[in-house]
């Protein structure tokens, strides 16, 4: 069975020539206890989905069913099935992480005993217990998230919506909050995860649906996205500009005529499907032929290279590490 | 979590009232104790009234003088208890505008949103807490009041009404605030825009003077200001001296005019922020 179905959602803000279309048509198919990633830059129209699927905005056209419900005609059925971790920690921060999370459990109708119990579990369960009492001023970005994050989960929602649930953490607390939902997931979860993060959605999603400007541009499985860009590659930086010509014909020789050359950065390409080996082979040839090297490595294709050859561009919120990697090669 | 059956609300399309009931209590719950917590929020609770009636008693008392009363020198204290009164159960507006605007900057009310709870509940149980948060304020400057010379001197009944009115206004004040809150796009904007505006009408009331000082032209203006309908009311159901520039409606009929106020003021204001609530949040 599906948890979320989605066809055609369009929602336009604004009218007449300022309207702008940040949903354009939208379907989507989420099978119960899977996680999809909806991964796209700022304003390509992740949150406005995310709004219409927990009932916050009305499409303009198309429907939606979320754990069995229509998200227009049965709004407070979702709601009481759901749990919705936006981009910003909304939580109170003059109280305590005790009575934020009585608060949520009070108004998702649980009796105020039973809104007590659930707080304590989810405050062990979260590592909070020692931050119970203290109000959240007190919290770290890292726990706000945490507490946001279970504050969503109050009532075991059959089907968990997380807004950009690591945007604006250090990697640390981005790591923790990974293993939080790894956790969500084990237990079978139905996750639907938005994130800028290309690593994210291919640390944690099942199935990734790339949108861009309000529609869908690509979706599948992390491999079958990298697989359209095509397998490994081998990247060589030769020391000196004048031994390219030697080492191209070197690699070209091992690869049949598959090296790309860029002069400018004194680099090489070569495709390789015997991974490592690979590279071992492509060392010891080049050392043979007297060529010095700066740098080597096996690069595997990353979700920014998807979305490069999709879009022309680069997504914005690439990682540090992915454009450093990016303005290196 | 285990996969033990969570208990899950069955869950009606439109809530019923005890729903909403209980939900706009939890919702007053938590604007109190959070509200609390803030320091702006206790020195304006705990500080100001005492400063303001101290200031007016002591700082004014002996400089204006009340027409028929030269001889009483309480009289002052007497006269401008009311206003003092009146001035903060208009200030009602700020706590209500800032606490919207901040929950809605915060995402707090997207969150609420998202929860099977009473949507009404967002609004009613700011307007309970905030009333409550009043009503303890005028509690504390009626003892600081009664501390400095002001007295209770037309009996209990009228007195408590005169209370009923003072809050009666603050409920009113408290939907603009609302308004004001939902519609400007941070706490920072609410806090001034709730209160920039007051100043000029508290002042240009008989809150503060008998406003037979004030110029001729100005002096109708200051007695038909709904501000000092409300101050002439409680004057009068607290028994204390009452001035007024000009022998009209407002002189006759004060208590009436306050109630119809409330019921011009709540019918405009209300429908207004409720309506202003439905479209920020479905934005």
């Amino acid at each position: 069975m599906n948890a979320i179905t989605a066809e055609g959602l369009v929602k336009t803000f604004g009218s007449g020539e300022k309207a702008v279309k940040a949903v354009g048509g939208v379907d989507l198919v989420v099978p119960e206890g899977t996680v999809v990633g909806l991964l796209g830059p700022n304003g390509a129209g992740k949150t406005t989905t995310v709004r219409m699927l927990t009932t916050l905005l009305a499409p303009d056209a198309g429907r939606a069913v979320v754990a069995g419900h229509d998200v227009a005609r049965e709004p407070q059925a979702v709601r009481s099935k759901i749990g919705l971790s936006g981009q910003y920690a909304a939580v109170d921060e003059n109280l305590t992480g005790r009575e934020n999370l009585w608060l949520f459990g009070r108004l998702y109708q649980l009796s105020s005993k039973e809104a007590s119990k659930r707080a304590a579990e989810l405050l062990d369960q979260f590592n909070l217990a020692d931050a119970a009492d203290r109000t959240l001023k007190t919290y770290s970005g890292g726990m706000r998230r945490r507490l946001d994050l279970a504050g969503s989960l109050i009532v075991h929602p059959q089907v968990l919506f997380l807004d950009e649930p690591t945007t604006g953490l250090d990697p640390g607390s981005r790591l923790d909050l990974w293993d939080v939902i790894r956790e969500r997931v084990a237990e079978g979860a139905t996750i639907l995860l938005t994130t800028q993060y290309l690593e994210e959605a291919d640390a944690l999603a099942d199935n990734i649906v790339v949108i861009d400007h309000g529609v869908i541009i690509a979706q599948g499985t992390a491999d079958q996205l990298k697989a359209q860009i095509g397998g490994e590659r081998i990247e060589v930086i030769v020391h000196d500009a004048g031994s390219l010509d030697r080492a191209e014909q070197v690699l070209n020789l091992g690869s049949g005529g598959q090296c790309v050359r860029d002069d400018h950065v004194r680099k090489l390409t070569v495709p390789t499907h015997t991974g490592s080996k690979g590279l071992i082979q492509v060392i010891r040839d080049l050392d043979e032929a007297q060529v010095a090297i700066d740098d080597i490595a096996l690069r595997r294709p990353t979700l920014d290279d998807v979305f490069v050859k999709l879009t022309g561009r680069h997504a914005e919120g690439a990682t540090q590490a992915e454009t450093t990697q990016e303005k290196a090669s | 979590m285990t996969t033990e059956a969570a208990p899950l609300t069955t869950a009606p399309n439109r809530v019923g009232f005890s729903q909403a009931f209980s939900d706009a209590m939890t919702i007053t719950w938590r604007n109190i104790r959070s509200g609390w917590r803030v320091p702006d929020n206790q020195i304006y609770m705990f500080i100001q009234p005492i400063m303001f009636v101290l200031l007016f008693a002591y700082v004014f008392g002996g400089a204006i003088p009340v027409p028929g009363m030269e001889d009483d020198p309480d009289a002052f204290r007497k006269y401008v208890m009311a206003g003092i009164f009146a001035q903060t159960m208009a200030f009602a507006v700020a706590p209500a505008s800032v606490g919207l605007a901040d929950d809605i900057q915060k995402g707090l009310i997207d969150r609420f949103r998202s929860l099977p709870m009473a949507r009404s509940a967002v609004i009613s149980g700011r307007v309970v807490a905030d009333l409550t948060n009043q009503a303890i304020v005028l509690a504390i400057m009626i003892v600081c009041g009664l501390l400095v010379g002001w007295r209770i001197e037309d009996g209990v009944l009228r007195f408590l009404g005169g209370v009923g009115l003072l809050l009666l206004f603050a409920f009113a004040m408290l939907w603009v605030g609302a308004l004001i809150g939902l519609s400007v796009g941070s706490p920072q904007v609410a806090a001034s825009a709730g209160l920039i505006w007051l100043f000029p009408v508290t002042f240009l009331s008989n809150a503060f003077i008998p406003t037979t000082t004030l110029p001729g032209w100005l002096q109708p203006v200051a007695d038909w200001n709904p501000l000092s309908a409300f101050v002439a009311a409680t004057r009068d159901l607290f028994g204390n001296p009452n001035v007024f520039a000009t022998d009209g409606f407002p002189a006759q009929h004060p208590v009436l005019l306050s109630l119809i106020w409330v019921v011009v003021i709540t019918g405009i204001f209300a429908p207004l922020a409720v309506r202003k609530y439905k479209k920020t949040a479905s934005k």
